[in-house]
C-alpha cells in the first residue's frame, strides 16, 4: 500500500506533494478508586484539597506504595493492544518546578515502560485498514491543578488531582492526516472504555491527547515538529492538526522554517499559538525513584488478568460478521462500545428476530431516539428483550414495518410494552383479504384520474394509489396484500 | 569526561539552587571528582550484567485499590502560609 501523500485537500501546498506526518500522546485517567501512590480518593469534583493526602501534598517523609489496581489495568491495555507487559519495569523522578506538582518531580516511567509496542487498528479514509503501531504505554501521576484566577496576585493551587494514575499512551509517527489521527484517537477511546480501565470523559479530563504533527515533500526525511497540547474533544483534534499543517506548509513555503516547540490550540481563534520553544524547554533530568524498586509483574498475574478479559471490539466485529451475517459497516458500528454491543445480542437472543432486523432498528430507531434524548444504550427505556418483543411482531405479520415506529415511540415513552400497545390503540395489521378489497375498491372508485394516469403508462401512479390505500386504513393494511390486489384489479 | 563550568551553572538552575563564581567553581571541582570516579567504574567489563535500577535487588510491593485517607485539608492548610477557598496560595505563575 502506498505509504506516501495524503489526498486530504486541505493539506495542498504548491509543487511537489506535501506529506504529514503525525503522532500522538494520550493521557487515559485510570478508573481506580484511590491514587497511584497514596490512598486518597480520586472520584472529580470534590472541594479544593478535600482528596489530597500527606503523600499528594508531598509532606516530608512520606513514602509512595503502588496502587495493584492501576497495574492491573495497564496489563488489561497491554493484553488488548498485543503489546509486551513488561516483566519488570522502572519508575523515575521527572523533575521539574511547579507549584502544582509539590514533590519537584513527577513519578512516572521512562526507560523501561510497563507497556512496549503493540497497536490499533483503524480504517482510514484514504488508506483502508491500517494498524497504528503503539511505541510504549506507561504509568504516570497526573499533577494538581493551578487557578490562575485573581487571588491578589496570587495563583491558587487545588491538588485533588495530585496523584490520580494516567497511563500515556504514545504511538509510532504512524498517521498521515488529522482523519487517521482523530479515528486512532477514537479507535483508543472506544478501546480503554471497552476494557474498563477508563471512564473516557473528555470534558472531566479522563482522556487527554498532544500531537506531535510535522511536514514533508513526499519521500523526504522527517521534518521538524510541533506539539500541541490539551485537545479534549475529537472535534478540535481535528481543527488543530488541520491549521497546524496549513501553518507548517505555508510557513516552509514561503522559505522559512519550523522551529520545534510546544503550541497551544485556542478554539475560539481556530488556531495554534507558541507556548515554548524547545530552547527553553525543560532538561526533566530522569532518573530511577530511590523510593521504589522495580516493578515486578508475574506470568502468572498476566494470565489472570487474560481469562478476565472480555470479548474485544475487533474480534467480536468479525464474529457478528460471521455469526450474525451483518455486514461489516453494521458489525462495526454495534460493536462500538461494549453496551451497544450486549444490546445487540440481548435482543437477537430473546429471539424470534432476524438479527439483520434488530442490527436496522437498532442503527435506526434507537440510535435516533438515544440522540434526541442525548442519553447512551444503557439508559435506554426501551430494554432489548422489549425490543425484539416488537420486532417479532412485524415478522409475524401483527403489525407493518410503519405502524411499528409508532409502537416503538410509544414504548419509548414508557407506554408498556408493544402487544400491550398494539391492542389498547387498536394498531393490528388488517389482513383481511375482503376488508382490504372493500378498502382498495374505494381508492379506486374516489380517484379515477390517478387510474387513468396509470393507464395511460404512468408506473407512478401506482405507488400513488397504494399510499392512498395505506392512508385509508391509517396504516393498518397489510402493505404486502394492497399492493397484490390493487395490481390485480387494475391488470384486470 | 569533563564537566565546564556552564554546565554546572545550567544544572544549578534547572535545580532552582542559587550559587555564586566561588561556589561554582568549588562545586565544578566536586562534580568533576565524582566524573572521574565514574570513568574508572566504566572501565569494568560489564559484559552480560542485566543494569539494575536499584542497589537491592528487590521489587515493589503493592497496596490494594482501597479508599484509605480521609480529608485531613484543614490540618494541612493550618501549617500553609497562605490559604483561600481552600486553595494553597503561591506566588503567580502563568507558564
Amino acid at each position: 500500500m502506498a505509504q506516501t501523500s495524503t489526498t486530504n485537500p486541505a493539506y495542498r501546498g504548491s509543487g511537489p506533494s506535501w506529506e504529514v506526518v503525525i503522532g500522538l500522546e494520550t493521557h487515559a485517567q485510570l478508573s481506580t478508586a484511590s491514587k497511584i501512590f497514596s490512598g486518597a480518593p480520586t472520584a472529580f469534583g470534590a472541594a479544593p484539597n478535600t482528596q489530597a493526602s500527606a503523600v499528594d501534598i508531598a509532606l516530608p517523609g512520606v513514602l509512595p506504595v503502588l496502587n495493584r489496581g492501576a497495574v492491573e489495568r495497564a496489563i488489561r491495555f497491554g493484553l488488548a493492544v498485543g503489546g509486551n507487559v513488561a516483566a519488570k519495569s522502572v519508575f523515575a523522578r521527572k523533575n521539574y518546578f511547579y507549584p502544582d506538582l509539590p514533590k519537584g518531580y513527577q513519578i512516572s516511567q521512562y526507560e523501561i515502560p510497563v507497556v512496549q509496542g503493540g497497536g490499533v487498528d483503524i480504517v482510514s479514509p484514504t488508506r483502508g485498514a491500517i494498524r497504528v503501531r503503539l511505541t510504549r504505554a506507561h504509568l504516570e501521576e497526573d499533577a494538581g491543578k493551578s487557578l490562575h484566577e485573581d487571588y491578589h496576585g496570587m495563583s491558587g493551587i487545588d491538588l485533588n488531582r495530585a496523584g490520580t494514575p494516567l497511563l500515556e499512551i504514545v504511538t509510532e509517527p504512524d498517521l498521515r492526516s488529522s482523519d487517521e489521527a482523530v479515528a486512532y484517537a477514537k479507535a483508543l477511546h472506544g478501546l480503554v472504555r471497552w476494557i474498563g480501565i477508563c471512564d473516557g470523559n473528555m470534558q472531566e479530563g479522563s482522556f487527554r491527547c498532544d500531537a506531535n504533527v510535522s511536514v514533508r515533500r513526499a519521500g523526504e526525511p522527517l521534518g521538524t515538529r510541533c506539539e500541541i497540547k490539551n485537545l479534549n474533544s475529537f472535534r478540535f483534534m481535528q481543527q488543530a492538526i488541520d491549521y497546524e499543517v496549513r501553518r507548517q506548509i505555508a510557513l516552509v513555503e514561503e522559505g522559512g522554517t519550523v522551529v520545534q516547540e510546544t503550541r497551544l490550540y485556542d478554539p475560539d481563534r481556530d488556531e495554534t499559538r507558541s507556548m515554548r520553544s524547545k530552547e527553553d524547554a525543560q532538561d526533566y533530568r530522569y532518573f530511577p525513584d530511590p523510593d521504589l524498586p522495580p516493578l515486578a509483574i508475574s506470568g502468572e498475574w498476566i494470565a489472570r488478568v487474560k481469562a478476565g478479559m472480555p470479548e474485544l471490539p475487533e474480534a467480536m466485529r468479525a464474529r457478528f460478521g460471521t455469526a450474525y451475517g451483518l455486514p461489516d459497516h453494521d458489525a462495526a458500528m454495534l460493536t462500538a462500545s461494549r453496551e451497544t454491543a450486549s444490546y445487540f445480542e440481548e435482543a437477537v437472543r430473546a429471539g424470534g428476530v432476524e438479527p439483520k432486523t434488530v442490527a436496522n432498528w437498532m442503527l435506526g430507531e434507537v440510535s435516533a431516539a438515544l440522540n434526541r434524548a442525548e442519553i447512551d444504550i444503557a439508559a435506554a427505556p426501551v430494554k432489548p428483550p422489549a425490543l425484539a418483543g416488537l420486532l417479532a411482531r412485524i415478522a409475524d405479520g401483527t403489525i407493518s414495518g410503519k405502524i411499528a415506529k409508532d409502537v416503538f415511540d410509544a414504548m419509548w415513552a414508557g407506554e408498556g410494552d408493544a402487544d400491550a400497545i398494539i391492542a389498547k390503540k387498536g394498531l393490528e395489521q388488517i389482513s383481511d383479504e375482503g376488508a382490504i378489497e372493500k378498502l382498495v375498491d374505494g381508492v379506486l372508485a374516489a380517484n379515477a384520474s390517478i387510474v387513468a394516469e396509470f393507464r395511460a403508462g404512468k408506473e407512478k401512479a401506482f405507488n400513488s394509489l397504494v399510499g392512498k390505500a395505506m392512508a385509508a386504513s391509517k396504516g393498518k393494511a397489510n402493505p404486502a396484500q394492497v399492493n397484490a390486489i390493487l395490481k390485480r384489479k387494475l391488470g384486470g | 569526561m569533563t564537566l565546564t563550568l556552564d554546565e554546572v551553572r545550567r544544572i544549578a538552575h534547572l535545580a532552582r539552587i542559587e550559587i555564586d563564581a566561588r561556589e561554582a567553581a568549588e562545586v565544578h571541582a566536586k562534580l568533576e571528582a565524582i566524573f572521574t570516579m565514574i570513568d574508572e567504574l566504566q572501565a569494568v567489563d560489564t559484559t552480560g550484567v542485566e543494569p539494575m535500577s536499584h542497589a537491592q535487588d528487590v521489587v515493589l510491593t503493592m497496596r490494594e485499590d482501597r479508599v484509605t485517607e480521609t480529608d485531613r485539608h484543614a490540618e494541612y492548610q493550618r501549617v500553609a502560609p497562605a490559604v483561600e477557598d481552600g486553595l494553597y496560595l503561591v506566588p503567580r505563575v502563568v507558564e
